[in-house]
């Protein structure tokens, strides 16, 4: 095991002799993922140093303390890159995960359709086998920062006479072809950061099939089980520090404003809890005892939520086995404090709330909380859903009735 | 500061848990709670003296075992869990960290080693346990003579020595008696939760004994430990109304299925788990702060809050979810939904606790 001040020592040097900010985005991020300090928590075989998460921690500090501009990590392309890693063969992980981390090909999840949502395994694009390719055909929705994407990960299916989780592939599709169409859909919050994707006709190259046909279902819980973790895709932006000069930090600048473009309103859905106390002090609501209470149960959840998964993490590592289920109860952790969040900013704002934009409360950050918080209880994997696992695997209940076995064809849905 | 829990400490909440198990079944709870005095003396003994846990969190040269709140915590806890029933509470904690944290070296010299013993039965006197800001002001000492009453003291019949926190001239002080002095009177209160023996106690010109001074910094101290030892007992006993819930939603059949396959159960029991997952780490975290002196200053008051709302929170679930025999004397959950209620209102409210936490943090003004 390498200590923590090796690795400080080793990191800090790796930069003293190869940081350099005036060379081009691409070059620097070149550099750095063949130092395998870029993603040190992955295996030595693809650019890593098979790290833990707290040895890797002490690298992405001394990387941000020293203002470096990091490999690319907006979007969904950390599901891919991850779910590539853990699922995907040799020649995919070699053509793919470079690229990513360079930030020069962008990625999109495509996994809900108008007729699977929550039911992701009831999905019916369809991928059929011809002269060597993958014909897909069908349409997916919701997808973040499709409009900016070159690959998608896919999940289609391929066998429609099993039941509905075997039948289902895993694809790693071009986005930028004729048989693949994205149109922006408008959100209730003005925003637009997701999209209708239609498939038509598209193909994907026999060896753009992510393990064997009829393994997407395991390989989509993989992408999944991430998604949860890292807490809704958007969650690591980026961020420039405005003194930095230099060529790459230019490029980064540039590459951020149209990677973190879909994702401007993320932090409001999360309930903006940093200007809680700010807002009620300007507005003197923290004089309002009614107020002060919701506020401090804003404060007990937040900090109950971070203190349990802390504990959960202690057990795992601890090599306990009980059942920690930190991702469900963490996702459902952030609706319930984003909900009180708003709950919060609307007792401080009062009528003010009735407002909205540029001119409203923190510069329309307030109204953007509002009608935004709805969207987190819904992204990656509905609060219902998360309690329906949490209740299962967890608290070990019951089962639900089951109206969706045998062969899919027979099963009943919306098309 | 420890962020988990050790493997001796593990081991130990092991052993207490034990100890329990075998002598605080529910049809003990039920006998003892019947009678006046509300405990087992030869388990007390025992407790005492074979699993030493009156003297958990009392300093070694005070005959305590040295440990901190962190054990405590722990055997709090599953005290909670299994609702055992003896003046531990009274005793070991209150009045053993009244007298840890404010008395006088002679007076914890004195009698700290027979509270850790168990061979002394005490209790601390507040005359309020809502809020810290009103203590003192129905107990007055004047001249070494104490006047006054405190409505509601636990264990108070069952105690030879109280401490009692009075005012004397502008400030507080801890003062100590035996029950047994002239102008006592000590009038057991019917109690909502049976299983906590209360009593009404008043003081008649009584001769006391100083035995240290109570600064408010003293006072919000006391006021700290006895919470986070409280908010243990209230964790262990949601556990305990979880898990005996999750299993009667297993067994019970309506509609030909077991009712744990409804949603409208199985989506309140996860969110019951989440709110127990944060209560309990908050409070774990309160006993971590408390031990290392370390931690933000309102980590107390929000364990016992959030404590105070899961438990209770349990409790409703708990009847509910059981139906009509959940509403029955015979069924055993009553007994934690009544410590539940009682323990919400002890020693500060949910809403008590929130307000010192935002003016711990500098809101109030
Ligand atoms: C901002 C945002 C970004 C998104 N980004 C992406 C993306 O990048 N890629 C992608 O593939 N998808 C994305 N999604 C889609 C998201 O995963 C789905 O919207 C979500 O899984 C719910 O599916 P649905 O919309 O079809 O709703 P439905 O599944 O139709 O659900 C409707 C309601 O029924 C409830 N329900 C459904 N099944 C059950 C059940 N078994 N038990 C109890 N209640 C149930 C749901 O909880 C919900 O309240 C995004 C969604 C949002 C809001």
């Amino acid at each position: 095991m390498t200590s923590p001040e090796e690795i400080s020592k080793a990191v800090s040097q790796w930069l003293d002799d190869n940081w350099d900010q005036d060379l081009s985005l691409t070059e620097w991020r070149n550099i750095l993922v063949d130092s395998s300090w870029a993603t040190p928590h992955w295996p030595e075989a693809y650019f890593g140093r098979g790290f833990t998460t707290e040895q890797s921690a002490i690298v992405g500090r001394i990387f941000s303390e020293r203002g470096i501009v990091p490999v690319a990590q907006t979007g969904p392309r950390r599901l891919a890159a991850e779910t590539i890693l853990a699922e995907g063969n040799d020649q995919q992980k070699r053509r793919y995960l470079r690229p990513i981390l360079t930030g020069e090909e962008s990625w999109c999840q495509l996994f809900s359709e108008p007729g699977s949502g929550s039911d992701l395994a009831g999905l019916s694009t369809k991928a059929e086998f011809i002269d060597g390719k993958w014909i897909i055909n069908g349409q997916k929705v919701w997808n973040t920062s499709a409009h900016h994407a070159d690959f998608g990960i896919l999940v289609a299916r391929t066998d429609w006479d099993v039941p509905k989780h075997q039948g289902i592939s895993f694809f790693l599709i071009d986005m930028r072809q004729k048989g693949v169409e994205v149109r922006q859909l408008k959100q209730m919050n003005g925003h637009a950061s997701f999209n209708e994707v239609f498939m038509t006709d598209a193909v994907v190259a026999a060896e753009d099939l992510v393990g064997k046909e009829g393994d997407g279902w395991a390989i989509a819980k993989t992408t999944l089980s991430y998604e949860r973790r890292l807490g809704g895709v958007g969650r690591s932006f980026g961020s420039v520090q405005a003194e930095k000069l230099g060529r790459v930090h230019d490029e980064y600048a540039k590459e951020l404003e149209v990677a973190n473009e879909p994702y401007t309103w993320y932090p409001q859905r999360q309930g903006r809890l940093d200007l809680v106390l700010p807002r009620a002090r300007e507005t003197g609501a923290i004089n309002d005892p009614s107020v002060r209470q919701e506020i401090a149960r804003l404060f007990c959840m937040q900090k109950g939520a971070g203190l349990a998964s802390a504990a959960a993490e202690a057990k795992r590592k601890s090599g306990s086995n009980e059942l920690v289920p930190a991702g469900s109860i963490g996702k459902l952790a952030a609706s319930v404090i984003a909900r009180q969040a708003a709950k919060v900013h609307t007792m401080i704002s009062g009528s003010d709330a009735m407002r909205s934009g540029p001119d409203s409360a923190e510069e329309g950050m307030i109204a953007e909380v509002l009608v935004s918080v709805p969207a987190i209880s819904i992204a990656g994997g509905t609060d219902e859903i998360q309690r329906n696992i949490i209740s299962e695997r967890v608290l070990g209940m019951p089962k639900e009735m089951r109206a969706d076995t045998g062969p899919f064809r027979d099963i009943k849905r919306n098309d | 500061m420890q962020t988990g829990f050790t493997e001796d400490q593990e081991a130990f909440r092991e052993v207490v848990a034990r100890f329990l198990q075998d002598k605080s079944q529910p049809t003990t709870v039920r006998k003892l709670m019947e009678t006046d005095q509300g405990y087992d003396p030869d388990v007390w003994q025992q407790l005492c003296n074979e699993v030493g846990l009156a003297g958990t969190h009392l300093p070694e040269e005070y005959g305590g075992f040295g440990f901190g709140p962190v054990e405590l915590g722990i055997a709090a806890e599953e005290m909670g869990r299994y609702l055992y029933c003896g003046p531990f509470f009274a005793s070991s904690v209150m009045a053993g960290y009244a007298l840890l944290l404010a008395g006088s070296e002679e007076a914890k010299t004195r009698m700290l080693p027979e509270i850790a013993a168990g061979s002394l039965i005490a209790t601390l006197v507040l005359d309020n346990l809502n809020s810290l800001d009103l203590v003192g002001q129905k107990v007055l000492v004047n001249n070494g003579r104490l006047n006054g009453a405190a409505d509601l003291v636990v264990d108070a019949q069952n105690a030879s020595q109280l401490l009692v926190i009075a005012s004397s001239g502008d400030e507080l002080g801890l003062f100590s008696v035996a029950t047994d002095s002239a102008g006592i009177g000590i009038l057991p209160v019917e109690a909502l939760d049976p299983t906590r023996k209360l009593a009404r106690v008043t003081f008649d010109d009584v001769e006391v004994e100083r035995v240290g001074d109570v600064s408010s910094e003293i006072l919000d101290q006391i006021w700290d430990y006895l919470n986070v030892a409280l908010a243990h007992e209230m964790v262990g006993g949601a556990q305990r109304l979880l898990d005996t819930t999750i299993e009667y939603t297993k067994i019970r059949y309506q509609f030909g299925r077991p009712i744990g396959s409804f949603q409208g159960l199985k989506h309140r029991c996860a969110d019951l788990l989440m709110e127990l997952e944060f209560a309990r780490a908050a409070t774990h975290y309160a006993a971590f702060c408390l031990a290392a002196g370390d931690g933000e200053p309102y980590v107390s008051s929000m364990a016992k809050a959030m404590a105070s709302e899961t438990y209770m929170n349990a409790a409703k679930e708990a009847v509910q979810m059981r139906g009509g025999i959940g509403f029955t004397w015979e069924e055993d959950t009553h007994l934690w939904y009544k410590r539940a209620k009682s323990s919400e209102v002890f020693l500060g409210t949910p809403a008590v606790h929130r307000e010192r936490m935002m003016t711990m943090m500098g809101e109030v003004a």
